[in-house]
């Protein structure tokens, strides 16, 4: 798999060339998916106007439709992407397992349940949203944490009881939405996944919260190389094991939290992203992390860009259009790399 | 160096390794010896902190284990578990940089000191070629080394690994005892091991302590412990114990109990 050689002579790392070309790509990538989701729309516009519109604040139209829309949205685009690649990468590193993701344990399902709650029966407490949603998600990890330990949570339990916990949460869900079918027409949107109209007091929501996980997540790669290790070696080298997983799981909450409340239940991003990403750049989470963090970004504008255009006049939520096309490319990469996952 | 007094530890009705009273000398290798099952490896578990003792101490230096920092512990002690069969996809170079862990407080890079213990253990096992090599693919033998350049990183007083020759093939298996030995005489660390071939226990080892359902049966130096008696009660075999270049080994003759079936 890695073309190594007998050229030991190198002091390089066999995949160096690889991750530079990877981080620099989505790098530059993400920034033209910006610029691009900015000119294109309903209205189009030139590089010219776009830079007028975004640094002359006066009353145009490009001035309206470039910072009071496009802008924050693909700000909040970005983070969202960010957000959900970062948080899975997490899970997938602290559970040693490629299936980890906050969508599939049931910490996204969480932060819904509650973002639902205050939708459906406290629509006065819409404020609360955000909080609540990541809430939700903590109480879920809390709960599913919880319920796996046994002197020490092991990953795979934790997984397993994941699954259980999300099926709970999605009936749950269903039982909500049929005790309050006359409410439902409000939240339908937001369960699809979508950042159709957020502006920026959404990005002034969250923006304080990302910076902070965003942070965390520099200092989280440390640990999650340690654990990656298994637990055994871990402790063996005088790591503390449980408190580094219940940091990253708290972490990656967090991160999760915050994507579901401002852009309800997009799903694949965090479970796609690195799983390609994985591919390219290796395991090593100082380049894993980092080229998940611009993909999923990536991802979640482009997605966006295209799911707001192409089916113009209609706006498709992202969500949908990244399940659409996730869950077929998931089985396509499960079919192609059948071995990776025997391994775990 | 390190003392286990009436260590004991319970596993489940049928498996308890009941007051282990030892005392490992500075400088000694150590083999644990003992059929499946006898404890051995909980015991080499029980001093590496990975589990807890129902009851007793162990005491490093005087100082009590379970009292400890994790990274104090890890400072002194390393143990390379049973084989590890994972695909890690590291390179040797940053395996061996985990061996730094316990040293190392903060989050920024290594320190020169790090680097200098590194490209050490690197060169103790042999790998200088193989720094920039993806673990997984190396061979059986070389990603042994690997994992031991690791262990020998962190520095410890006292090694302790568990079936360092299992699956790997006869030469690559004299290599690891070589290995230890030198890591034995050159820097003197004290080695405690379990091994299965009792004959390479017997030629690597200065002391041989054998187990049998939990609890310490035999302990001496190989002339000692290597005797019919020895073979008879613990393994249930009769077996000819010889002596070459001062150098105990035995072979078996027959099964003791049962019969022998052809085929």
């Amino acid at each position: 798999m890695i073309a190594t050689g007998e050229q030991t002579q190198k002091e390089r790392h066999p995949l160096a060339r690889k991750r530079i070309i990877v981080l620099v790509t989505s790098g530059s990538l993400l920034i033209i998916a910006a610029v691009l989701s900015l000119m294109i729309g309903p209205v189009s516009f030139s590089m010219q106007e776009i830079w007028n519109g975004i640094f002359i604040a006066n009353d145009t139209m490009e001035r309206r439709i470039v910072w009071e829309l496009r802008f924050p949205r693909v700000l909040v685009g970005m983070i969202v992407g960010i957000s959900l690649a970062v948080a899975g990468a997490i899970l997938q590193g602290v559970m040693r397992n490629p299936l980890a993701d906050p969508g599939i344990i049931g910490v996204s399902s969480g932060a819904g349940l509650a973002a639902t709650v205050i939708m459906i029966i406290y629509p006065a407490y819409i404020m609360f949203l955000p909080l609540a949603a990541f809430l939700g998600a903590l109480a879920t990890a809390v709960v599913i944490y919880a319920l796996s330990w046994r002197g020490g949570a092991s990953p795979l339990r934790i997984i397993l009881v994941g699954v259980a916990i999300n099926a709970v949460i999605g009936a749950c869900m269903s039982a909500l939405m049929l005790l309050y079918s006359d409410r439902v027409q409000a939240v339908l949107p937001w369960l699809a996944g979508g950042i159709a109209g957020v502006g920026w007091v959404q990005f002034e929501m969250i923006i304080y919260y990302a910076i902070a996980a965003f942070v965390l997540a520099i200092f989280s790669v440390k640990h999650i190389r340690i654990l990656r290790l298994g637990d055994e070696v871990a402790k063996l080298l005088g790591h503390h094991v449980e408190r580094s997983r219940f940091f990253l799981i708290v972490l990656s909450t967090l991160l999760a939290g915050m994507a579901v409340s401002v852009s309800g239940l997009i799903g694949f991003v965090g479970l796609v992203v690195p799983h390609i990403m994985r591919s390219i750049v290796g395991g090593d989470y100082r380049f894993l992390l980092p080229a998940s963090a611009l993909g999923g970004g990536l991802l979640v504008v482009v997605a966006d860009t295209i799911a707001r255009t192409v089916f113009n006049p209609i706006e498709l939520p992202v969500g949908i259009l990244l399940s659409f096309l996730g869950g077929p490319f998931f089985l396509y990469l499960i079919q192609k790399r059948r071995d990776s996952f025997a391994d775990n | 160096m390190l003392i286990t007094e009436e260590l004991t530890y319970r596993h489940s009705d049928s498996f308890e390794l009941t007051s282990i009273d030892l005392h490992i000398k500075q400088g000694e290798i150590v083999s644990l010896l003992g059929p499946n099952g006898s404890g051995k490896s909980t015991f080499l578990r029980l001093i590496s902190r990975l589990i807890t003792p129902g009851s007793g101490e162990v005491l490093l230096n005087g100082e009590r284990l379970n009292r400890m920092k994790s990274q104090e512990v890890a400072r002194n002690l390393a143990m390379l578990p049973q084989m590890q069969d994972h695909q890690l996809d590291v390179t040797v170079g940053e395996l061996v940089e985990f061996g730094r862990h316990p040293h190392r407080s903060g989050y920024g890079k290594l320190s020169r000191e790090d680097q200098e213990i590194i490209d050490w253990a690197i060169g103790v096992t042999k790998l200088e070629k193989y720094k920039n090599r993806m673990l997984q693919s190396l061979s059986g033998g070389e990603r042994q080394r690997a994992w031991i350049a690791m262990a020998i990183a962190q520095r410890p007083k006292v090694l302790l690994l568990d079936e360092p020759t299992t699956y790997l093939d006869i030469s690559h298996q004299l290599e690891v005892m070589e290995l230890v030995t030198q890591l034995n005489e050159t820097y003197g660390m004290t080695v405690i091991m379990v091994l299965h071939d009792i004959n390479q226990a017997a030629s690597y080892s200065d002391r041989l302590i054998v187990l049998k359902d939990g609890s310490v049966r035999f302990d001496g130096i190989p002339q000692c412990v290597l005797c019919k008696e020895m073979f008879h009660s613990i393994f249930e075999i009769d077996a000819e114990i010889f002596m070459n270049n001062g150098k105990y080994f035995f072979t078996p003759s027959t099964l003791e109990k049962g019969e022998c079936y052809e085929g």
